[in-house]
């Protein structure tokens, strides 16, 4: 049986004046219902084109898209714009990096969860703004019953992500994407917002993807994660394979950038060199290779040769054209060893 | 002589005997908030509310804290972008508190800032080269080789091309535009520089990038930072020692690894372990101390010490009397009455030396 959520080779380029832009080109995960997806990577590589194109919100906007989206047994990549947008709010909702500008000023915010909840519900005002109080209520805003009639600028930039959240759930959708929920946020406001994200799919059991370049939130939240580089997927897997045992060069250059709570501090980072590719130009070969350690490894290929995304084993995708034992001998002897140590 | 060189690197540990580079007593600005047709003004923001503390010759000073906390007001009154409202500050054992902009012009040459955004940061309409050459037209400094030869220096010494000379700020990546802005201030060869959420708007890998060439420019140029960033595990890489702050108050400072691994104001301890952490397997088992709602305003901040609002283990003294901030440790400052991890806790609220509490 096909997941719930079934993502194939998808691909969303622009025609732009100065050429195409390969935004996502060829993605392809699944995620089950109750299951987190993480996906990260560097700005610009693709994740919140992905997220959209997921909500259908590039068609009829010039964008060429290919691939399939598989949604509980239905695809939405042919679906009808208008068949597309009858799903959102129910079946998927979305949480924005920045809830201003997903909320309406003029409108309360309670105004605003009333109306989403009644184009899905055939209930009355009153019932609507009864539910509309009980979910601030459970995103923790305090004071619902006064706090529903705020507008969003009277809310702190916290208050504004929890109504946010109340608003993507109001409906109970299936597939919640939230794509940087917590950028925006101070860390103790951030912490109570996955607090709040992990109990309400529990109880929602909905499938989440959560968006983000921060690889703690990630490893907070996900069963399994993606990688993103240059709109294309370079590594996926679970959260266990790619924290423990990664095999993409960028992904260990990902690991190695970040300075570590967890760990005594290492006396210097291990940044990747250089900056990620322009999508318009994608460096041709595998799309890593102007700043990857282990071109010379693989010859010629690493330039001419795009490398395919294969799986290494149990579900492990890996995107690279060194050899899977080649791979993991480098992360046990040379790249592990360094970012463990004291 | 003026002309930017690179001196040989000299790693010695930060010695923190001597006169401090900068010392900062009791500084405080408050804005005025004004209303209605007149300005009369009706209350004030706290933004820095009598915070001290010192800065030695060669070491980096991490600031932290939320959103609002004054990190950066702190940042600007030190360099005296902004005038402060109370309390002194003193560079090199002078008192910069009220200078004029124009005695404080050959200073600012010692006292360089780089901001966030490496975006709005630099003119578009400029090259590198005048951007980063600026400095040198501005304070009318003469070159050995000209203002040219010195920026190319400048740009490969933050590892830019030289040949980049001519570009614009957009021809650059977020990395690369960040590196500019470092050029230009190292261009007048300062002594102490106030680096504002260096890193915060790039990515992680690039981030990584930044930040160590922030620590190869010490080592090789000498120079003295002050962090501000929010971000507490950069800020661990990056410090000798961090001072955090909540609503204009330092309410913890400390040696970098006396912070981290004894953390003894209550806010701290949220502080660090809200962090979310890149270990997936240990998230189960992870405890973790949950604040509830935001940061107050520090418009009408909680009366006495001001994280009461949002302590787990506020006390009635905690809303009447203010906690000084008291050496617990050797080097390690605290303002709370009942802290964690203090050596030989005291069960009673801790007091300063010689105030006594009278709650
Ligand atoms: N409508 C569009 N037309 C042309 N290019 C676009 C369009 N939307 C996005 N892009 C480009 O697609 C690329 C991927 O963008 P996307 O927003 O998915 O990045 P991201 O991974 O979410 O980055 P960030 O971490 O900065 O949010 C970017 O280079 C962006 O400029
Ligand atoms: N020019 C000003 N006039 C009035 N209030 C100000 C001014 N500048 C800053 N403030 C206020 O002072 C407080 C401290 O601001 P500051 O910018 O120093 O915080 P910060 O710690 O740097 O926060 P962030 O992490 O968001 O950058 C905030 O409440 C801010 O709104
Ligand atoms: S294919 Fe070659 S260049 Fe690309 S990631 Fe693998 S080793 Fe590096
Ligand atoms: S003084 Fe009281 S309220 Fe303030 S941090 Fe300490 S225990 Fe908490
Ligand atoms: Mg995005
Ligand atoms: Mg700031």
């Amino acid at each position: 049986m096909s997941p719930f959520l079934d993502v194939k080779d998808l691909k969303i380029h622009f025609p732009t004046d100065d050429g195409l832009v390969r935004s996502v080109d060829g993605v392809t995960f699944g995620l089950e219902r109750g299951k987190t997806l993480g996906i990260v990577g560097e700005s610009g590589s693709g994740k919140s084109v992905t997220s959209l194109g997921i909500l259908g919100l590039h068609k009829g906007r010039g964008a060429n898209i290919s691939g399939e989206i598989w949604l509980d047994g239905e695809e939405l990549v042919g679906a009808s714009q208008e068949h597309v947008r009858g799903l959102r709010g129910k079946k998927m909702a979305m949480i924005f990096q920045d809830p201003l500008s997903a909320m309406h000023p003029f409108y309360t915010v309670g105004d605003q969860i009333v109306e989403a909840y009644r184009i899905h519900n055939k209930v009355t005002k009153a019932v609507a703004r009864k539910h509309a109080i009980d979910m601030l209520g459970r995103v923790g805003i305090p004071e619902p019953g006064r706090r529903v009639d705020s507008y969003p600028h009277e809310f702190s930039g916290g208050m504004r992500q929890r109504a946010m959240i109340a608003m993507a759930l109001s409906c109970d959708p299936e597939l919640l994407i939230a794509d940087e929920p917590t950028t925006a946020l101070d860390v103790t406001v951030q912490a109570q917002i996955l607090d709040l994200m992990r109990d309400l799919q529990r109880e929602f059991d909905s499938a989440l993807i959560i968006i983000t370049h921060d690889l703690g939130v990630v490893a907070e939240l996900s069963d399994d994660i993606l990688v993103m580089y240059g709109g294309k997927c370079i590594e996926y897997g679970s959260a266990d394979d790619i924290f423990y045992r990664p095999e993409h060069p960028y992904t260990w250059g990902l690991l190695g950038s970040m300075p570590r709570l967890d760990r005594e501090p290492t006396e210097r980072l291990l940044p990747i060199k250089g900056s990620p590719p322009s999508l318009i130009n994608v460096p041709p070969g595998c799309a890593f290779h102007p700043r990857c350690p282990y071109t010379e490894r693989t010859g010629d290929k690493a330039r001419t040769e795009a490398p395919a995304l294969a799986e290494t084993e149990g579900g492990h995708l890996v995107r690279c054209h060194m050899s899977p034992a080649e791979r993991r001998d480098l992360w046990e002897n040379e790249i592990k060893p360094v970012l463990e140590t004291p | 002589m003026t002309e930017p060189q690179t001196q040989p690197a000299t790693q010695t540990a930060p010695a923190r005997q001597g006169e401090p580079l900068l010392s900062v007593r009791d500084l405080e600005k408050h804005f005025p908030v004004t209303k209605g047709l007149f300005q009369r003004q009706v209350g004030a923001v706290k933004a820095v509310d009598g915070i001290s503390f010192d800065v030695y010759k060669g070491e980096t000073l991490g600031l932290v804290g939320e959103s609002g906390c004054g990190k950066s007001t702190t940042g600007r009154l030190v360099t005296r972008l902004l005038e402060p409202t109370g309390g002194q500050v003193m560079f090199e054992g002078q008192d910069i508190t009220h200078m004029s902009q124009g005695r404080l012009r050959p200073l600012r040459r010692d006292m360089q800032m780089i901001f966030q955004d490496p975006y709005s940061s630099l003119n578009p309409r400029h090259t590198v080269g005048a951007i980063v050459g600026a400095p040198f037209r501005i304070q009318g400094v003469q070159t050995e080789n000209g203002v040219k030869k010195a920026v190319q220096d400048l740009l490969e010494l933050v590892g830019l091309n030289p040949e980049h000379y001519n570009r614009y700020p957009h021809e650059f990546s977020g990395g690369q535009r960040q590196r500019i802005g470092i050029a230009r201030t190292l261009a007048l060869k300062p002594k102490l520089i106030i680096a504002d959420e260096p890193v915060s708007a790039l990515d992680v890998s690039i981030q990584a990038q930044v930040v160590n060439l922030l620590e190869d420019l010490q080592n090789e140029l000498d120079l003295t930072y002050v962090v501000i960033a929010h971000d507490l595990s950069v800020v661990r890489h990056i410090s000798d020692r961090v001072a955090v702050m909540y609503l204009g108050k330092i309410v913890e400072i400390a040696e970098r690894k006396s912070l981290y691994a004894t953390p003894m104001h209550p806010y701290t301890n949220a502080l660090l372990s809200a962090v979310p952490v890149p270990d997936p397997r240990g998230r189960a088992g992870r405890e973790r101390i949950r604040l509830t709602g935001d940061v107050p305003s520090p418009l009408n901040p909680p009366p006495a010490c001001r994280f009461h609002t949002r302590c787990w283990k506020a006390q009635e003294i905690c809303k009447k009397v203010e906690p000084p901030l008291a050496e617990l440790a050797s080097g390690h400052r605290v303002a709370c009455h009942f802290p964690e991890n203090a050596p030989g806790a005291p069960e009673a609220p801790a007091t300063g030396k010689d105030e006594p509490v009278n709650a």
